[in-house]
């Protein structure tokens, strides 16, 4: 006799632990295996893009802090960057390095978070967490020493940075590149060998490159898939081309691939700031910025920029009409669109694959809702 | 470096392709009608040469008179780009055909786009509000939007 | 002076259980700290040692909060059909050897350990009535989950605990305790680790805490839980752990015997450093491991556990039969035998299921 079943549909968030935010999923079971998924947004929805259009240009930037707020910096540098391009703005020299600097440092910040979140959500009770927060804790202080804030920098300006690099700051910077290596190879050896861990997320989750491309995948989770695709090699932009560095790949496109490409993307952002350090010293002090009037008025045109932000593709698109304040300010948010193969990566999978192929994108809400 | 193909040379392998669908080019950006949209975005990412088979952005803006719909198109493999542009006047809520079924990565952007500007995309599977709620009155991010 | 007798020990174990249950969620807090590289708590008295108390205090002053389309006396007689267990277990621990100053309550009832397996299965029953009265639906699937769970480890569990049963002749925990001139983890050494690992499963700690893992089911079972009745399902589980502690550290541990001879008098201080042993090493592998997966723990539980806990039995019953007594060379070949079936045997089988076709 067969039992009569029922599918189940269940909320995961917008207040739960491991939806990274407020982000709801309604999910439907069979049993334990996900047989439906809609995700549903604008819980954190501030509308960042309708703000824009009533501030200056430079009262904009705060604001893109609040996006992805565990990569403000870099949100930063994707709007300025944009800005400079619609108004044809030279950067210094040395401002375009304390980016380089403050990007990949916010990179291996950013990338401390996911891989410690990941861990976190495939059960293993805060440990590996903590052990990335010392580092990102280190690296909170560095940005607390440049611009004293600890998360929502507001440090870059149009056509430079707010203020040059404190004394104090370089030797700081120096010893901490000196230590990283070795610390990464410690988050190396917690857990990315573990039994546990390699039955959780092998093969779990798996997206095809041609999936991924086709979803607007970006970042890391699109290298995983096997894509040779990031922004600093393929459309360089400030100092990037002078720089070596590698782009990691993965294989599967499964979630540990996606774990593990992030811990040798830190190992690459350790070697890109070794560089720049170098190169920041043969500079002189205080050319940090270039001579922009504080009302930036760029000419009537548009401008679709895009630079690689520690989750993918960040891309402004702006609309200037002359004005003081853009006339359309859009913000490309690659949590956003990562989200968008969410559903075809998790069918057929269970409840804890979900959470963990969710952690695995890295998504931060404040960008997804803007 | 990413090249933004010239509009020009698109427009003239366009045109034998789908007639009388761009109405302006410029360096990089092409201007098509609003009902070849789809026609259009089909060519640029199946023809040889073009490639486009990632879909960077999409979006739309209000120029009081009409709304313009942005599509950014690169192509990974050859590493190259193109903005495609429509503009639509006319009615309250216009109608553009949905790009969902070339790249999924229209998905979520085309449903904003519809909750923040009220174009509705033809075709489109699940077009509904994003950010906002349903009843929710208004597009925000039309000009006329004030609050 | 039969009720005495009774009186004092009911009265030991309900005032010493939960203190020491106290005294160890302390150092479970300050443990994972340590294993965290932080402090843990470390404000409310010296070493935060009152940081408990001050939980007890907040816990007992709060709201309690009832959902209103649950069942509302299920709702309230979860938590105690869950606590009462916990405690059961104790009365047949053996603290010390006869004639010394505490023995336990009934230390020598003759089938002490089946008595232990029957009594820890009820608290399943009260997690059940939990979910059930919450009317929620994640208490519903972390209590699927721990059904599914218990039901698998048990078996296990039991096997293994026979193997233990099979050397010593008796059921009853004192003639087990005795029985261990060498301690039984030496000896067997294949049982003890199926022993571990299906004990934790049945604690729902890491790495099989499906049924609370926060990062899915954010509390599990007792989700809707809050004040008072929350605290007695924290007491519980804690009681249960230090409970299966206490039973690995009688069954396989040599519990009161003093090792090496080291004070005997002082039985039940070696009995509370075992059992601190083991608990510590269940708090280790809290703070270290990953969670595993629900179709991967049944399957670990059928493939792995299962087949080897029968094979342990026959070893062990070969063994009782040729060597009656179980001498104490045995422990070279058990040994050996209990690595080489491990390390082949893992090999063998895929754990869990893939994508299921939706």
């Amino acid at each position: 006799m067969a039992i009569r079943t029922q599918p189940v549909s269940i909320n995961i968030g917008p207040q739960h632990p491991s939806t990274h935010g407020v982000f709801r999923l309604r999910v439907t079971f069979d049993g334990e295996v996900i047989i439906g998924l809609e995700p549903i947004f604008g819980y954190l929805h501030r509308g960042k893009e309708k703000l824009a259009e009533a501030r200056t240009y430079t009262q904009f930037i705060p604001i893109t802090d609040r996006a992805d707020y565990l990569a403000s910096m870099s949100n930063n540098w994707g709007y300025c960057l944009a800005v400079e391009r619609l108004a044809g703005i030279e950067l210094p020299e040395r401002a375009e390095y304390i980016r380089v600097l403050v990007g990949e440092m916010m990179r291996i910040s950013n990338h401390l978070m996911a891989v410690g979140f990941f861990l976190n959500d495939c059960g293993a009770f805060f440990t590996p967490l903590l052990y990335m927060y010392r580092e990102r804790e280190k690296l909170l202080d560095l940005f607390d020493m440049l611009c004293g804030q600890r998360l929502n920098y507001n440090y870059m300006r149009i056509g430079g940075v707010s203020q040059d690099l404190p004394v104090e700051f370089l030797p700081a910077l120096k010893k901490f590149v000196q230590e990283m290596p070795g610390y990464i190879d410690e988050y190396e050896q917690l857990l990315t060998t573990n039994e546990i861990l390699l039955a959780r997320s092998k093969g779990v989750g798996v997206l095809s490159p041609e999936q991924a491309v086709n979803a607007s995948v970006s970042g890391p989770v699109l290298r995983a898939c096997g894509v040779e695709w990031d922004i600093r090699r393929a459309d360089p932009y400030s100092i990037y081309p002078q720089l070596e560095f590698d782009i990691p790949t993965g294989i599967q496109g499964d979630t540990y691939d996606r774990f593990y490409l992030r811990i040798q993307e830190m190992r690459q952002s350790v070697r890109i700031l070794q560089q720049a350090i170098t190169g920041i010293e043969q500079l002189p002090h205080g050319v940090y910025r270039a001579h922009v009037l504080s009302l930036v008025r760029p000419p009537k045109g548009e401008v679709y920029s895009r630079i690689e932000s520690p989750k993918g593709e960040l891309g402004y698109y702006i609309v200037s009409d002359g004005g003081v304040s853009p006339w359309r300010c859009r913000m490309r948010g690659p949590s956003q669109l990562n989200l968008t193969a969410l559903r075809d990566m998790v069918l057929g999978w269970k409840l804890a694959d979900l959470i963990i192929i969710l952690g695995s994108i890295d998504i931060v809400m404040g960008e997804v809702d803007r | 470096m990413t090249q933004p193909l010239s509009g020009k040379e698109v427009v003239a392998r366009i045109q034998k392709q789908v007639p009388g669908a761009v109405l302006l080019a410029d360096h990089g950006c092409i201007w098509v009608r609003p009902v070849t949209v789809a026609q259009v975005a089909q060519y640029l990412k199946e023809a040889p040469g073009m490639e486009m088979d990632y879909l960077n952005n999409l979006t739309a803006a209000d120029y009081l008179d009409y709304l313009e719909v942005v599509y950014h198109l690169s192509s990974l493999k050859r590493n190259h780009s193109l903005t495609l542009k429509v503009q639509c006047w006319g009615p309250e809520e216009p109608e553009v055909p949905s790009v969902f079924h070339l790249w999924q990565g229209a998905d979520l952007q085309e449903r904003e786009c519809y909750d923040m500007f009220g174009v509705r995309f033809v075709d489109h599977p699940n077009l509904k509000r994003i950010l906002f709620w349903e009843g929710f009155e208004g597009h925000v991010l039309r000009k006329e939007y004030t609050g | 002076m039969d009720w005495l007798h009774w009186l004092f020990y009911v009265g030991v174990i309900l005032g010493a259980v939960p203190v020491m249950v106290m005294a160890f969620i302390w150092l479970e807090r300050r443990g994972l700290g340590r294993l965290q590289l932080r402090p843990g708590p470390n404000r409310a008295g010296p070493f935060g040692i009152l940081q408990p108390v001050a939980d007890a205090i907040k816990v007992l002053t709060k709201e309690d909060i009832v959902p209103v389309a649950g069942d509302h006396w299920v709702h309230f007689v979860a938590p105690l059909v869950v606590f009462a267990p916990a405690m059961l277990v104790f009365t047949v621990i053996p603290f010390q050897e006869d004639g010394g100053l505490v023995r336990g309550l009934v230390p020598d009832l003759n089938i002490g350990i089946l008595y232990i397996v029957a009594v820890s299965s009820i608290s399943t029953i009260g997690v059940f009535m939990a979910a059930w009265g919450s009317n929620n639906k994640y208490s519903l699937i972390s209590a699927f989950r721990s059904m599914a769970q218990v039901v698998s480890y048990e078996i296990p569990l039991a096997l293994a605990i026979l193997g233990v049963v099979l050397a010593a002749g008796t059921m009853s925990l004192t003639g087990i305790v005795q029985a261990q001139a060498v301690p039984f983890i030496v000896m067997q050494p294949l049982g003890f680790i199926i022993f571990f690992i299906a004990a934790t499963a049945e604690l729902n700690r890491t790495p099989f805490d499906l049924m609370e893992a926060e990062s899915e089911m954010v509390a599990g079972y007792h989700i809707e839980y809050s004040g008072m009745k929350f605290a007695l399902f924290y007491l519980a589980e804690y009681a249960y752990t230090v409970g299966i502690s206490a039973i690995a550290a009688t069954l396989f541990l040599g519990g009161w015997k003093a090792p090496w001879g080291v004070g005997p008098q002082v039985g039940v201080l070696w009995l509370v450093v075992k059992i601190l042993l083991v608990f510590m090493v269940i708090l280790w592998i809290r703070g270290t491991f990953p969670r595993v997966r629900v179709d991967q723990l049944m399957g670990f539980a059928w493939k792995f556990l299962f087949p080897l806990s029968l094979i342990n039995i026959f070893i062990i019953a070969a063994e009782s039969l040729a060597w009656p007594g179980l001498p104490w060379w045995l422990l070279f070949p058990n040994t050996a035998i209990a690595l080489v079936l491990v390390v082949v045997w893992s090999g063998l089988f895929r754990l869990g299921g893939g994508r299921v076709q939706v």
